[in-house]
């Protein structure tokens, strides 16, 4: 069977890793980074120190309030910004010093959706996801187009071949810009609220999915939520962030206590353990919760970062 | 799944240059003498195997000396503009952008406008100056259209609509100083008119134009991923700032070059690429030099029109363009982006 994933990993990105135990792929450690208008003033926006680790088939979630620097993270984990201090590495080398179209072959970026200026066919779009592997002015290869029908079968769309970007419903235009970056085949799948658009069934069917690609294709994935409870049935560990500071990282019921998560949210919450032996986070709800609620707010920072 | 090959994008071009091909045959025949396909077709084969002497002087005369370099001029503009049109919409994201809405176009005609005035017997003057303008004008409207940080469509659009409007005030006002008589022949020029020839040989003009095409043409790839996003583009690993730097100086480079010998000549980068994109799609690896033929098709048949349609009065080629190219932009905005 040829999935994108396992020819990346034929291609000798990590075949030394093979007999190792699965070492660590991802290392983020002791890393920050700041952010101010200009280069006088103090910074606007700090993040971290965030610490934590991800081996190949596992699925990290960061979760958090909005501004708390979920995306900056993600952003520093692609490469594209420079942090301050400590380290993000992939497979030992930090993403920011590898040449971009390199970078493009081990990390794909998935974003919450694409705005198209003209409207292109489905399998346009997916072929854009082996520009990293071609000359500068390339044409794709009949192989380059088995990859991208791969691509497009793994998220279940290849009946969407032909169609057009803009005739896409949330779900499926969601499918589609997956099956980009599984054409790159990348060993760090990023993901930036890929649930956003999706109703309760799309949810689960996307982090059902996620969770079958990181294991055949042996990504390590990185998931920007807000779903809190699905992150915790669904990934392996958990960073939570509060107006980018890490308030802790490791496995869902470690991460999950009530007094963390209040604190991070400003909102009275629950967390019972569910049949799975998940954590699972409810609203709390009577005179209990009142106490927690009239705790008065820090100031607010608005806007998504 | 029907991948890009270079075999289609060939296919594609030849047919427009067989279309290409009939427009400059059909231009060749009409106008005040006109000839017959015949002889049109006898001369131009007997100036190809190079017995100038069996052509009738006159034929030779109007084909070659008149019609043929008018026509080559028009194909010329028309590949400039168009594909400039072509790769400001890619990198401004902008389906509106074209050299003539964003002011580059005036940008360049008040640059030409200044060489007339302090250097009018240096022969690349006009060409360099308007050069410089187009660039000028494209840096201005592109940090007049950043709103924190982004590229904002519509700040972006009136942005260049008051800087054409603003750099079109300063040529009136250079006009004033220009004596009468030179008066209708810069008013002709500035509305885009293809009725004088260039002081600087064709030829040139032409290797000029197919090396800032073929600069653009190299980026073609990465243009096709920035119209999906800068951000995305960037983690697909597209260098952005050195695209941006070869598509903005090579694409001011074409609108100079359009606008200095030609004038400013509206709708032409607007609409060509977009009538291109609905034929043969948006891929930009065929889509600049569909648009680099189809725009010279458009010019050489709107000028063959501007200078037959009334004649013996001639239009400004501007004016003709115009004039079709409003009337069909707004179906294709009612049809397209309803």
């Amino acid at each position: 069977m040829s999935t994108p994933g396992m020819a990346a990993s034929d291609a000798g990105h990590d075949m030394a890793a093979g007999w190792m135990q699965n070492p660590v792929r991802l290392l983020v450690e002791q890393a920050s980074y700041a952010y101010s208008a200009s280069d006088r003033d103090a910074p606007d926006f700090t993040l971290g120190p965030v610490t934590f680790s991800a081996r190949q088939r596992e699925i990290v979630g960061i979760v958090g309030p909005n501004a708390s620097g979920k995306s900056t993270l993600l952003r520093l984990l692609s490469g594209e910004i420079k942090g301050l201090s400590g380290r993000v590495e992939l497979d030992g080398t930090p993403p920011g010093q590898l040449p971009l179209r390199e970078r493009a072959q081990r990390i794909a970026l998935v974003h919450q959706e694409s705005t198209l200026l003209f409207p292109l066919r489905v399998w346009e779009y997916v072929l854009q996801g082996r520009y990293p592997y071609g000359r500068r002015l390339r044409f794709e290869s009949p192989a380059d187009c088995l990859l991208a029908e791969n691509a497009l079968a793994q998220v279940g769309a290849k009946a969407l071949l032909d169609r057009r970007m803009n005739q896409l419903s949330g779900g499926e235009g969601q499918r589609v810009i997956l099956a980009r970056a599984l054409a790159q085949q990348p060993l760090l799948l990023l993901l930036d609220e890929p649930t956003r658009s999706l109703d309760i069934g799309g949810k689960v069917e996307l982090m059902r999915r996620l969770r079958r690609l990181a294991e055949e294709n042996r990504y390590t994935v990185v998931v920007v939520t807000h779903e809190l409870n699905l992150a915790a049935e669904f990934f392996d560990s958990i960073v939570l962030l509060q107006r980018g500071k890490c308030l802790a990282s490791g496995k869902p019921a470690d991460v999950y206590r009530r007094e963390l998560l209040e604190q991070a949210f400003e909102t009275a919450l629950d967390v019972e353990t569910n049949a799975s032996g998940r954590p699972r986070v409810t609203l709390r709800g009577g005179a209990d919760a009142q106490a927690t609620e009239t705790n008065p707010d820090a100031p607010k920072e608005s806007g998504s970062r | 799944m029907r991948p890009l090959t270079p075999r289609r994008i060939a296919g594609i071009c030849l047919a427009l240059g067989a279309v290409l091909f009939v427009v400059v045959v059909f231009s060749l025949q009409v106008g005040a003498y006109p000839i017959a396909v015949s002889d049109v077709a006898l001369t131009l084969v007997r100036g190809a195997i190079g017995h100038w002497n069996s052509i009738p002087p006159s034929d030779r005369l109007i084909v070659f000396g008149l019609r043929l370099p008018r026509i080559a001029l028009g194909i010329l503009v028309g590949a400039a503009l168009s594909v400039s049109g072509a790769s400001f919409q890619a990198l401004l994201r902008n389906p509106l952008a074209d050299p003539y809405v964003l002011g580059v176009s005036s940008g360049a005609a008040l640059g030409a406008i200044l060489a007339l005035a302090w250097l009018p017997h240096t022969a690349w003057a006009m060409q360099g100056l308007a050069f410089l303008g187009a660039l000028a004008t494209i840096a201005a409207v592109y940090f007049l259209g950043r709103r924190k940080g982004q590229l904002d469509s519509t700040t972006l659009l009136l942005a260049g609509i008051i800087t054409a409007s603003f750099l079109s005030a300063i040529i009136m006002f250079l006009m004033t100083t220009v004596s009468g008589r030179d008066l209708r022949g810069m008013a002709f020029w500035l509305m885009g008119d293809l009725a004088t020839p260039p002081a600087i040989s064709l030829g040139f003009l032409f290797v000029i134009l197919l090396i800032a095409i073929g600069a653009i043409y190299t980026t073609s790839s990465d243009l096709n991923l920035i119209l999906t996003g800068e951000q995305e583009a960037h983690h697909l690993g597209v260098n952005i700032p050195r695209v941006k730097l070869v598509v903005y100086v090579s694409a001011s480079l074409l609108t100079g070059l359009a606008v200095s010998v030609s004038g400013a000549i509206g709708y032409v980068g607007l609409l060509i690429p977009h009538v291109m994109r609905m034929l043969f799609g948006s891929d930009y690896r065929v889509l600049i030099p569909a648009s680099a033929i189809g725009g010279a098709i458009a010019v050489a048949l709107a000028d063959t029109l501007a200078r037959t349609i009334v004649a013996p009065t001639e239009l400004p080629v501007g004016a003709m363009t115009a004039a079709i190219g409003a009337p069909v932009f707004i179906y294709l905005l009612r049809r397209r982006f309803a």
